[in-house]
């Protein structure tokens, strides 16, 4: 650590400066009114598939995703 | 003592101004000479390609006076919120406490906790609640406001807020590690912002 100074609570929990700002913004997407929340919480939705190559050939790949029905 | 006095008041005094804020506004470059120089003499036939330092719009020089208005560019990672609007004064959460920002006001980086974001223009108000981000504010009375998620006041559920609010305080009381009570306490403290923003 490059400092010994006082941190946030949530710093010294361990989290990141990333990792607070995007709970905050989880938080306050998810009390929005109905027509704003779908949209917002869509935005944020990421879908990719990951795959480790070994011998010059690809394994079968790991989905990552947050809409699984589709 | 004082033998060395001289030696101090004759030390150039630059290095005092050696390393300017990083909210000054520096005189942005209009293109890369080096580059251009560069590319002259490889291909002296052909034009040389715009680079990123050609397509940015210079920042104008701090005006001797204060100007009468405060220029705000206010962004979301997926929008833009404000493009360079002038408006009169804007109020920023800032982790420190509530900052009104007014035209020509001191060169300041300030964090944003959740909270109210009102744009005074007028006798209008706009009411946006970030729910964290950075605000730069820079001595030619321009404001760039930066935050991950913000939304017009009106937009917010006053139920969904509620409810959100006892099931923080409730994992706050029965969380055991310190991580999962750092969670907790940062529901409770986005839901009270949130709670205070509708109430006040």
């Amino acid at each position: 650590m490059a400092s010994n100074a006082a941190v946030p609570f949530w710093r010294a929990a361990g989290m990141t400066y990333i990792t607070y700002s995007n709970i905050c913004a989880n938080l306050v997407r998810n009390c929005l009114k109905e027509p704003y929340k779908t949209e917002a919480i869509s935005r944020e939705r990421v879908h990719f598939a990951v795959s480790k190559w070994t011998d010059g050939k690809p394994e079968t790949p790991t989905i990552r995703t947050d809409t699984p029905n589709v | 003592m004082l033998r060395r006095a001289t030696a101090l008041l004759t030390r150039p005094v630059i290095s005092l101004r050696a390393r300017p804020f990083s909210t000054d506004v520096s005189e942005t470059p209009v293109a890369d000479t080096s580059f251009y120089d560069a590319w002259k003499k490889v291909i002296p036939t052909l034009e040389p390609p715009h680079t990123p330092l050609t397509f940015m719009k210079p920042r104008p020089p701090t005006p001797s006076s204060i100007p009468t208005k405060l220029t705000v560019n206010f962004v979301l990672p997926y929008n833009s919120e404000l493009a360079a609007k002038e408006v009169d004064m804007v109020i920023i959460p800032a982790s420190t406490g509530h900052m009104g920002v007014l035209p020509g006001h001191v060169a300041t980086i300030a964090e944003l906790k959740p909270g109210v974001l009102s744009v005074h223009e007028g006798t209008d108000v706009t009411k946006y609640f970030v729910s964290s981000g950075f605000a730069f504010i820079h001595a030619n009375s321009y404001a760039d406001i930066i935050a991950v998620e913000a939304v017009p006041l009106d937009r917010v559920d006053a139920s969904l807020v509620q409810k959100g609010l006892a099931e923080f305080t409730q994992k706050l009381s029965s969380a055991s590690t310190d991580l999962e009570k750092a969670e907790a306490q940062i529901g409770v403290d986005v839901h009270s912002a949130l709670n205070a923003a509708l109430t006040g």
